[in-house]
């Protein structure tokens, strides 16, 4: 009788190399991974790799085509805009204001989204109550809408619309972060390190904090697709980046009239927001499956 | 059941509260001061200064402001528009049928094609079928809706020439609205082709719209059936000699539907967010398309107003949700 | 002839590769009328095979026999449609936990009804008078009110009942009941016994009940099937099958019954657990955990031997005259 070798006593595999294992298994979240990984890549080189300035005019090769088109030209590999601005140079560059804007409202977002969560599940009373009604209003109204609401307020432009994302995707972050911290709170670890003394910001901070951080990562890789979605919604609609920015949404919005005659116009700036969200959703499911205990066999 | 329905409907009035504060505050919270944020560069005289001051209200002090306020919406008064002077809730109430008809068709179509995708797709498991629904209905939720929108247009209008661009009918044909929903008022009034004239301009948009919650809505609903399936009481429907179609469209669907059902409810929300950018690409005179262009008149009350309604929208569907939620799950309706 | 009649039923599960056997070469006959009791611990292979009585095993799950027979039809040559033309009507089957066995989200009436209509027909007031009077059958209390009642509203017990109801609603000759008592309280075990017994009685149907508990099946069996790692190990009569033993995993059974270690301090165990899908050993599957184990055991598997209905697989079966351990 064949028996498979019984596992010798050996380390227990860390917990990265243990969620790489679980990761890599599932082929849609790596690819997400790599795209990512890519986007990161050009975002960082953007002024080496791009091959024109992303606001430079070439008034002389307006609506040029793609390379393989016929009237296409090696010098603008995807073709080139209404005033002559080179397409791909302008997505590289927009990789780079796309990853900027999800960095910056996850971090702000997810910053203030831990403090409050923390602040509502370890206070709870009046506190967790306006703290909770706060993000219910918020949550009745509809993502976009309530991002143009704070852009009517602040104006728009790029920053604006960071800050109107970043307060939309706050309520996720409450939410989940309270929900945590009351798991978290029942259990006996943090009664033995209360009993051991721990004051309360020690407790949020050093005890109860790392334990939530599985779901917390989840939801930040998720928020970025968000974030780079509705940014380049607000763009469109002309209430976030604003001209000539090679911001992906307001590069679809100056398309709309050549709908008709230049389709490359309209058709690259979406599929890079299409890739880009599609990979980081990619990789948030891959990374929900693989954290999740509940999956593990 | 009683108590279920007065729990919610209560849990609801301090959101409802909080919402006309953020609709009061709006128009407190933009830097420097409304007016002056109205004239622009140009400058105002005094005499209109004052005049949108006070039609604003902001020459009061603010706790009155904000129960005049109040006072108002209780008596039907949102406010009039800056630029039209037509009162908020009459151009709400006029825009609003085109929007819901939009979204209502989105919603068939999202539900006619999500269900029986996500149901298909969990009974055949790790099929070619399965990773087919996953990997589309993953793209369509990545999917940039405005974007998705040109394509469409791109493709079936410009290229194939099969539908309109824009517009709910074309404008060849000129009848009364009584209920605003273009399809029902086509088929009033009689016309030969108005229906199908109606139907052409809708399926785009629609299309466009649906997209989203219909990737949502295929994805929930394999997930709840793969769980639903495993259950004993499949088990014992089977074993009831039931056929196969019966005990996944009525003993495992029935259980499947409640959290999709939860589901369908949050999608009001995306159904409006997507309704501004869908009404602003075709063109569709929906509350979307209306508040999109307030925004950049800076007609404040209109947006004050459309801010409200909407989330009151949202608010109202969701309780209604939670309620029928009760209906199909009858472990709610008897333990309240 | 038989009503079940199986012949080297096998079951597996997972790739061919490296497949899971649950049931391996089972023979077993229930006449008529007649009471079976199957019995091993969990991981022998009772549930499943159960199951594939009832045509339930899905793909990836693999069911073959060289004979497969109920009520003088071959399953094995039936088609799907005409196999579930006999669940509930010919053979019905009720469940360990009741409360998860029905829908949530039916009736009680909704749930009975329906099995009424697929095999017996009728217009709705005749199968919710025949619903009703199922619910008397089962001894359910306050019938008529029950049948409006939703699964969460009723115990456990009356789950069961509702079961039961639903299995016998058709007149089944063959009745399965897998640990029908597991689940429930230790009150309601021995009624739930009583009413599956009478009904049997009653309606002379043979009932095949599937438990871990020795005991249950001294109550009520006529007949037993020892089953372990999906093989018949032993079968025979009552009581003989109780007072002289001959299969040294059917004596350890016994004298793991608590009834059977009055005065000790301790309760007899079996050492071990049932062997899985890599850790089938060779010869007698039994030997790791058996004290009489000899070397024989270790690489010959035993054959099933004797007349039928008292047969036992074992190289050195017991005689009934060793020192009871």
């Amino acid at each position: 009788m064949n028996r498979p070798a019984a596992p010798g006593p050996q380390a227990a595999p860390s917990p990265l190399v243990e969620l790489w294992h679980y990761f890599s298994r599932n082929r849609g979240a790596v690819f997400g991974l790599f795209t990512v990984l890519l986007l990161f890549f050009l975002a960082l080189f953007a002024d080496w790799i791009a091959p024109h300035s992303a606001i430079e005019q070439y008034r002389q090769s307006a609506l040029a085509p793609p390379a393989w088109q016929d009237g296409g030209s090696r010098q603008f590999l995807l073709g080139t805009d209404a005033v002559g601005r080179d397409i791909l140079s302008r997505l590289i560059h927009g990789a780079r204001l796309s990853l900027f804007i999800g960095l910056v409202s996850v971090s702000l977002s997810l910053s203030l989204g831990i403090v409050l969560g923390l602040l509502a599940g370890f206070l709870r009373g009046w506190v967790e109550f306006a703290i909770m009604r706060l993000m219910d209003i918020m949550l009745a109204l509809p993502s976009l809408l309530l991002a143009i609401a704070v852009v009517a307020i602040l104006g728009p432009g790029l920053i604006n619309a960071m800050y109107a994302i970043a307060v939309v995707m706050l309520p996720h972050y409450v939410r989940l972060m309270r929900a945590s911290v009351i798991t978290e709170l029942s259990k006996d670890y943090v009664a033995a390190s209360r009993i051991a003394g721990a004051g309360t910001l020690r407790l949020m901070f050093d005890t109860v904090l790392p334990n939530c951080t599985a779901p917390l990562i989840v939801q930040a890789t998720l928020g970025f697709s968000s974030a780079i979605l509705d940014a380049a919604a607000l763009g469109f609609l002309g209430l976030g980046a604003q001209p000539p920015t090679p911001e992906w949404g307001s590069m679809l919005a100056s398309a709309l009239e050549f709908i008709m005659s230049a389709w490359w116009v309209v058709t690259f700036p979406g599929l890079a927001i299409l890739i880009s969200v599609l990979a980081f959703n990619l990789m948030g499911d891959g990374l929900r499956d693989a954290l999740d205990p509940k999956l593990k066999s | 059941m009683l108590a279920y329905v007065a729990k919610r409907v209560g849990m609801v009035i301090p959101t409802f509260i909080g919402i006309t504060l953020l609709a009061f505050s709006l128009i407190h919270m933009i830097p420097g001061n409304a007016v002056e944020a109205l004239s622009g560069e140009r400058g105002m005289s005094p005499e209109r200064y004052q005049q949108l001051s006070h039609q604003l209200g902001l020459d009061r002090p603010l706790r009155t402001q904000y129960f005049d306020y109040v006072g108002h919406l209780l008596h039907g008064d949102f406010g009039r528009s800056i630029n039209t002077h037509d009162g908020v809730l009459q151009e709400f109430l006029t825009l609003f049928p085109a929007t819901v008809e939009l979204a209502l068709c989105a919603l068939a179509l999202a539900l006619l094609l999500g269900l029986p995708a996500g149901m298909l797709a969990a009974v055949k498991r790790n099929s070619v079928l399965d990773y087919s629904v996953m990997g589309v209905s993953l793209t369509g939720y990545s999917m940039p809706i405005f974007w998705w929108a040109l394509l469409l247009i791109q493709l079936f209008s410009v290229t194939l020439g099969w539908t309109p661009v824009s517009g709910r009918i074309d404008i060849a044909f000129d009848f009364p609205a009584p209920t605003g929903f273009m399809l029902i008022d086509a088929w009033m009034s009689g016309e030969d082709g108005a229906v199908a004239s109606a139907l052409w301009h809708l399926i785009l948009p629609a299309i466009a719209l649906g997209t989203i919650p219909l990737a949502v809505i295929a994805r929930m609903t394999r997930s709840a059936m793969l769980e639903v399936l495993r259950e004993d009481y499949v088990r014992t429907a089977r074993a009831k000699g039931l056929s196969w179609f019966s005990v996944v469209c009525v003993h495992a669907l029935r259980n499947a539907l409640i959290p999709v059902i939860t589901v369908i409810g949050l999608q009001v929300g995306t159904l409006l967010t997507g309704a501004i950018l869908t009404e602003t690409i075709f063109s569709w005179p929906g509350i979307g398309k209306w508040l999109v262009e307030a925004i950049h008149r800076r007609d404040y009350p209109v947006v004050q107003g459309g801010i409200l309604m909407s989330a009151t929208i949202v608010i109202v569907v969701n309780l209604a949700v939670d309620l029928l939620y009760g209906v199909v799950n009858p472990r709610i309706r008897h333990n309240s | 002839m038989a009503l079940l009649d199986i012949k080297q039923l096998s079951i597996g599960f997972g790739r061919p590769g490296a497949p899971l056997i649950a049931v391996d070469g089972l023979d077993l006959s229930i006449e008529e009328g007649e009471v079976v009791g199957v019995v091993g611990e969990s991981g022998s292979g009772k549930s499943v095979t159960s199951l594939a009585i009832m045509g339930l095993i899905d793909a990836p799950g693999r069911v073959s026999a060289q004979r497969m027979e109920l009520a003088g039809r071959d399953l094995l040559a039936l088609s799907p449609r005409e196999r579930r033309a006999m669940l509930g009507r010919d053979v019905a089957m009720i469940f360990q936990d009741p409360m998860s066995s029905l829908n949530p989200c039916f009736t009680v009436a909704y749930q009975l009804m329906e099995t009424l209509r697929i095999h017996v027909g009728g217009n709705a007031r005749a199968r919710r008078l025949l619903a009703l009077d199922l619910l008397r059958q089962v001894d359910m209390p306050d019938p008529a009110r029950r049948l409006d009642a939703y699964p969460h509203q009723l115990s456990g017990g009356m789950c069961q009942r509702v079961m039961v109801a639903m299995a016998i609603a058709c007149n089944p000759r063959l009745l399965i009941a897998d640990e029908p008592t597991t689940a429930l309280d230790v009150t309601i075990q021995a009624q739930m016994l009583d009413l599956l017994l009478e009904l049997q009685r009653q309606r002379g149907m043979a009932l095949m009940l599937i438990t871990h508990d020795l005991g249950v099946v001294a109550q009520i069996a006529s007949r037993v099937v020892v089953m372990y790692a999906g093989q018949v190990v032993e079968t025979g009569a009552l009581p003989r099958i109780f007072k002289t033993p001959r299969h040294p995993y059917t004596q350890a059974l016994l004298a793991a019954l608590p009834e059977n270690n009055l005065g000790r301090k301790r309760l007899q165990t079996i050492p071990g657990v049932v062997p899985g899908q890599y850790d089938r050993p060779a010869g007698c599957l039994l030997h790791p955990r058996c004290a009489r184990a000899a070397p024989r055991c270790v690489s010959e598997r035993p054959a099933l031997e004797g007349r039928p209905g008292s047969q036992v697989r074992c190289h050195f079966p017991l005689t009934g005259e060793e020192p009871r351990a």
